[in-house]
């Protein structure tokens, strides 16, 4: 079985996944273990499945054969109260950070809160301005998410995934469409929960700047293979890998290796 | 059970008090004991979360706040798991003491908090949030009138880029897209017909019904072809035409267009070197415009049928007469002056619904909005322009 044996139970227990759409089989008897507290990257080019899996994973989707457990709910077969439960542990931040475009940036993230908690409202408009500020976002509460950078939204999208403190948290490409500074700044925020507040993370994602700066273990997907063509640290990964596109994906190289498209610098000028 | 752990220090105290209040609720329990000269020691035990925190911060503060004690103590030391919303908590407990004057400090032995508190500055939860813009009534009437001033340009400038777009297209004909034309022809007009003549049907068939009541008395059966057929073709049908297309194709057209206008659709068409009213809203209109007089003439024809239905099952009359006084009322005047009026409400609704989709800025409601407003405003304007057709028919016979 995959992962380390020493490690503690596993948080998210994935065991002979099957997913398709349709005719179309995206993914094929996948199995995979998450630690608690670890960082850990679904990786992988596009169209690999990397979606449809974190799809999966929060429930949003049930499997066509195998099971996923997580935190001990088989989420592909339980009842909708162990259903609800599971919800309240996880959270999300969607690819377009998904804010409700109708409410401000305080509401959106009040809305959780006000569901599940009975707080006064002081308490609660406290709680909304201390996650803000968590994700560096002061004073933006009466801002609708229409107003903003797609970088500020992407870090209102994590106030409010963070905001009830799930014991898991899943990233769709946390990093996609934002520069490099800004998606460092999201990578240490991301550290920052998983550190102080012992969150587990799953990030979906092919930006090899934020799988090396915060990613623990990985597993690459294939799109060929429809399954996992490797799985360990990003480091070992990109140094002793012998699949052909795990060294591919790690250097950055197309599969078909067109012979110098682009003329290099030094023929420039 | 907060029993089972009495204070540690208990023997470092003069008087072993017992608890002056207990509770557990849920996941959490708490203990308040007397410490000697005013002051107070709560002990919280378990967990401190979003689901506990409410619980405490209700039974806790006012407790708190009726004892006003010089110094209070919070002990943790059987904390199983502390997170902001227990910071939250403390804050709120803070607080209370401050207000009376009271000295706070926290007993975390198994240091559950120093994680938290690292991370989360007490502090923070006293930020005070920003104002909201135009909080003031004065700064709403002012944005109210800036933003309907605003609108107004945009429609009048609107139909400027209409009218425009109609020239480029009339003197470029290559640059009209002829397929849009026919696929918005078939959406607006062909897809509509069933409900159209099934709407017109039947309010003939009212009419004619609701009429004859009153005719019948005065033995003027035959009258009830004339009042149907004018009433019809002249009134009715171009209007009702017009309101179903309203609802159908207008909201339509605005919840096309501000889709493509949120995703920035209509931003690449104008990057690309096309114009978006060339693009996407002449072909809508020139479709509306020459399937809506199409519509009205079903729609008058279903009413007259509609009519005929009662008058030969209810009024003894026969078809051919009833056919002929209505072909008698109706001179070609009234059938054209119909056909006008229909094509005219086809280019209010689709010029509102397309200047709604251009004007929709924001998220998903955004598109329900232009929606909304489009249907609204072009049934306003369709029985204004009615009105006005009325006035100038008055004028010209």
């Amino acid at each position: 079985m995959v992962g380390n044996p020493m490690a503690p139970e596993p948080i998210i227990r994935v065991t002979n996944f099957t997913a398709r759409y349709g005719e179309n089989i995206i993914l094929k008897d996948i199995s995979f273990e998450v630690s608690p507290g670890e960082v850990f990257i679904i990786l992988g080019g596009s169209g690999c499945g990397k979606s449809t899996l974190l799809r999966h994973l929060i429930g949003l989707n049930r499997p066509f054969a195998g099971t996923i457990r997580v935190d001990g709910i088989d989420i592909s077969s339980c009842g909708d109260n162990a259903f609800q439960d599971f919800l309240k542990n996880i959270g999300v931040l969607f690819q377009s950070s998904a804010l409700i475009g109708a409410m401000t940036l305080g509401e959106n993230i009040a809305l959780p809160i006000l569901e599940y908690t009975s707080l006064p409202q002081n308490a609660v408009d406290k709680m909304v301005r201390l996650k803000l500020h968590m994700v560096d976002l002061d004073g933006y509460e009466n801002r609708l998410p229409s107003e903003l950078s797609g970088g500020m939204k992407k870090r209102a999208g994590l106030a409010r995934a963070i905001a009830l403190n799930p014991k898991i948290l899943f990233l769709d490409e946390p990093s996609a469409g934002l520069d490099p500074i800004t998606s460092a700044e999201i990578d240490e925020l991301v550290l920052h929960i998983n550190r102080n507040m012992n969150t587990t993370i799953v990030i979906v994602t092919h930006d090899l700047d934020s799988i090396f700066r915060i990613g623990q273990r990985a597993i690459m997907l294939d799109k060929e293979t429809r399954g996992i063509i490797a799985e360990g640290r990003p480091t070992d990964l990109k140094t002793n890998s012998s699949h052909p596109m795990v060294r591919k994906f790690f250097n950055s190289r197309p599969t078909a290796e067109p012979e110098s498209f682009i003329p290099s610098s030094d023929h420039d000028i | 059970m907060s029993e089972n752990h009495a204070p540690p220090d208990l023997t470092l105290k003069p008087l072993p008090n017992a608890a002056l209040k207990s509770e557990k609720q849920g996941d959490v329990s708490f203990e308040i004991t007397e410490a000697g000269n005013g002051d107070l020691r709560v002990a919280i035990n378990d967990r401190m979360d979003h689901k506990t925190s409410a619980f405490l911060i209700k039974s806790l503060c006012p407790e708190i706040r009726r004892r006003s004690p010089k110094n209070l103590t919070l002990v943790l030391d059987h904390l199983t798991y502390f997170d902001d919303y227990g910071a939250l908590v403390i804050n709120e407990l803070q607080q209370v003491l401050n207000q009376n004057k009271g000295a706070f400090k926290i007993d975390d032995p198994l240091r559950m908090t120093d994680n938290i508190l690292s991370f989360v500055d007490l502090k923070d939860f006293e930020r005070t949030g920003s104002s909201k813009p135009g909080d003031h009534w004065v700064e709403h009437i002012g944005q109210g009138a800036l933003d309907y001033l605003k609108a107004i340009r945009t429609m009048v400038s609107f139909v400027g880029s209409v009218f425009l777009s109609f020239m480029h297209a009339a003197i470029h004909s290559k640059s009209l897209r002829f397929g849009d034309i026919l696929v918005e022809m078939e959406k607006t007009g062909v897809n509509a017909l069933p409900i159209v003549s099934l709407i017109s049907f039947l309010l003939g068939l009212v009419m004619a019904f609701m009429s004859s009541l009153q005719l019948k008395q005065f033995g003027a059966n035959i009258y009830v072809a004339s009042l149907v057929a004018l009433a019809m073709v002249s009134e009715l049908g171009p209007i009702m035409t017009a309101i179903v297309v309203a609802g159908r194709s207008g909201s339509a057209f605005a919840a096309e267009i501000g889709t493509m206008k949120i995703y920035e659709e209509v931003d690449a068409l104008s990057t690309m070197g096309f114009d978006p009213v060339l693009f996407l809203a002449v072909p809508r209109m020139i479709a509306s415009m020459v399937v809506v007089p199409l519509l009205t003439i079903f729609s008058g024809v279903f009413g007259i049928l509609g009519g005929l239905s009662v008058g030969v099952s209810m009024l003894d009359l026969t078809a051919s007469s009833y056919l002929s006084q209505s072909l008698d009322i109706l001179s070609l005047f009234e059938i054209s002056w119909s056909l006008t009026k229909s094509i005219v409400f086809a280019a209010i609704i689709s010029w509102v619904g397309c200047l709604r989709g251009f004007q929709a800025k924001g998220g998903a409601d955004a598109v329900g909005n232009a929606a909304t407003s489009a249907v609204v405003t072009s049934i306003f304007l369709i029985i204004l322009s009615d009105s006005f057709f009325a006035i100038l028919r008055s004028y010209l016979w």
